[in-house]
């Protein structure tokens, strides 16, 4: 298990637009600019990562994930700076890279760079993809990052771009070496090719037990070891929602999470979320939702099931109001991360 | 009814692993495969359903009593209509925006995606069940017989002989059945549908199934006929 002073804990936010406090909405320019509020307090409360989705939807605000993380960049000095991820089969690689080698620059090596496939389709078409291409346009982009990824010229062809012929892309990054994951929503070959790559794991856990991952990260650390690339700590990211008062704790987030599952199942064709759904995820499932010693004991339970390196709390979902995600990240770094310690720490002496 | 003794499941994603566990903890042989070649997914299967078979689509064809699609819809033409004759068939499959791109590229928009399934297959003998829970729940909530909190799935098909082995096999992997009355009728567990995303007991089920008509969709369907 890794050790508990290596643990790393983050936060995630897909960039959900923001409730006021008269049950309107803030402007999407308002939302951004919450969030690097956020990131600021995240880092003043020690929390190790801040992540931040890219979305092309009404419901949310950032749709340019890395130029918020440059604004939180040069306001902080520590907490490492994520997207969440980045949809890099509508992406350009090159561009990619040069983005996040900028905010590498910016934030003194605290870029953290996350592909993904994206679970929302509003990006392909905008970026002249076509959806039918879904895999292989993930799989042919993430060869040519990689590619850029060693800082060196790069000659290249593929199906989804034009041909690179000794191409080179500034600027270099002063460690050598951009810190990259991969989301992953629970399909075998993903965790493959992951550690195919040699590329960080970010299990995205959002629904049922999370005990059901344990054969994954096997399957990882298996896979892992036949490329011959290191066994890279594991990260789960999963929703959650923390409140002084564990009622209050429920009440809000089932109101949030409901709206922002029940407007994303409307487009895709499934069922509302019942109150028997919701309380099944909080009590044993993927929601960490409650006061910090009941979300502290269950994020401090998947992580030692699960034999994590890093946990990432998703937050913000639906239209949650200023304050109430304020104090919830406030509880999540000052009781919860100390208290998810203080457990392991018990349980390894 | 048939006697099954040997599960072929062709997919090797989240629905065909969780489906093939599920059969082997129900004593079947079972034998997948993925859309490639055998060791593209030699390692998932060892690691994640040890015990299970990993063979080409053919081979599991050959070799098994009943075959599960758990595969993405838009792509089950890419296998030769020919390739599932003779054999009772169940079709797990549902039109997903992320995997399958545009709706209307992929199906007619006026049957249920099983009758397409079937139009295509025409040898085989096609059952619709196992769609409309999310594939954690088919992991989660599979429990044995008689269990107060045993979950249903809708088993849909025009061959009541079919339907009656296929409803005995879903028993065995876990869960409690509902018989729609035909394979069109299984339209009420795909995306879209009430239904759809349920893991609940039979009584719900058959509410769901009872509710219907008068359903968003169920009423788009009645005015197109
Ligand atoms: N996810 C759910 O909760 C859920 C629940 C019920 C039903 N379903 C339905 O079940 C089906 C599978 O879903 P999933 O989530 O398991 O998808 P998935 O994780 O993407 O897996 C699909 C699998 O099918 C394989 N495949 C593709 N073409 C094939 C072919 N011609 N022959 C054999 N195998 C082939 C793929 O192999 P390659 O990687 O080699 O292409 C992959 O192993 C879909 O129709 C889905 O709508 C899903």
């Amino acid at each position: 298990m890794t050790n508990v002073d290596d643990l790393q804990f983050g936060l995630e936010t897909f960039g959900d637009i923001l409730g006021d406090d008269n049950g309107g909405t803030l402007s999407g320019a308002a939302s951004i600019r919450q969030i690097v509020k956020e990131g600021i307090l995240a880092d003043k409360l020690g929390i190790d990562v801040i992540g931040i989705g890219e979305h092309h939807r009404p419901d949310y605000s950032v749709s340019s994930p890395e130029t918020v993380l440059a604004a939180i960049a040069t306001a902080t000095d520590k907490i490492k700076l994520a997207t969440a991820v980045t949809v890099l089969s509508s992406d350009d690689p090159v561009r990619v890279y040069e983005r996040f080698a900028t905010l590498d620059a910016l934030s003194n090596g605290r870029a953290q760079v996350m592909l993904g496939r994206g679970s929302f389709t509003e990006s392909f078409p905008l970026f002249g993809y076509d959806l039918k291409n879904y895999d292989d346009l993930f799989e042919e982009k993430l060869d040519l990052y990689e590619q850029l990824r060693q800082e060196k010229p790069v000659t290249w062809s593929g199906n989804f771009r034009a041909s690179l012929k000794d191409a080179d892309v500034f600027p270099k990054t002063e460690h050598g070496l951009l810190d990259t994951y991969i989301g992953i929503g629970g399909s075998p070959e993903s965790i493959i090719r992951t550690a195919r790559y040699g590329y960080k794991v970010v299990l995205a856990i959002i629904g049922g037990q999370a005990d059901r991952f344990a054969p994954y990260i096997k399957l990882y650390k298996q896979a892992a070891e036949k490329y011959n690339n290191p066994v890279l700590p594991i990260t789960v990211h999963s929703h959650g929602f923390i409140a002084d008062d564990e009622n209050e704790a429920i009440e809000v987030a089932f109101k949030n999470i409901k709206a922002n599952f029940d407007r994303i199942g409307q487009t895709r064709g499934w069922a509302p979320m019942s109150r028997e759904q919701f309380d099944g995820e909080t009590k044993t499932g993927s929601f960490y939702v409650g006061d910090p010693e009941t979300v502290a004991k269950r994020i401090a339970r998947t992580i030692k099931v699960l034999d994590l390196g890093r946990f990432d709390l998703v937050y913000g979902a639906g239209n949650q109001t200023a304050a109430q995600r304020e104090r919830m990240i406030e509880l999540y770094g000052s009781k919860v991360i100390p208290r998810v310690k203080e457990i392991l720490a018990e349980e390894q002496a | 009814m048939t006697d099954i003794k040997r599960v072929g499941i062709l997919g090797a994603g989240k629905v065909g692993i969780v489906l093939a566990e599920l059969a082997l903890k129900a004593g079947y042989e079972v034998r997948i495969s993925g859309s490639g070649e055998i060791a593209k997914i030699a390692m998932t299967i060892d690691t994640l359903v040890p015990g299970a078979i990993a063979a080409t689509n053919e081979v599991v064809v050959q070799n098994s009593d009943i075959v599960l699609l758990a595969m993405p819809l838009s792509r089950f033409k890419n296998n030769l209509a020919t390739l599932l004759d003779g054999k009772l068939v169940i079709d797990a499959m549902n039109y997903w925006w992320e995997t399958d791109g545009i709706r209307e590229e992929v199906l007619d928009s006026t049957t249920s995606s099983s009758e397409q399934v079937q139009a295509y297959f025409k040898g085989a003998t096609v059952v619709k069940t196992f769609n409309h829970m999310g594939y954690h729940n088919l992991q989660e909530d599979a429990r044995p017989a008689g269990d107060a909190k045993r979950k249903a799935l809708l088993v849909a098909g025009d061959d009541s002989a079919a339907v009656a082995t296929v409803a005995n096999f879903v028993d065995t992997m876990g869960f409690d059945t509902l018989i729609a009355s035909n394979l069109a009728a299984g339209i009420m567990a795909e995306p879209g549908a009430d239904m759809f995303g349920a893991s609940v007991g039979k009584a719900v089920l058959q509410q769901l199934v009872d509710d219907f008509p008068e359903s968003t969709l169920g009423k788009q369907i009645s005015a197109q006929k």
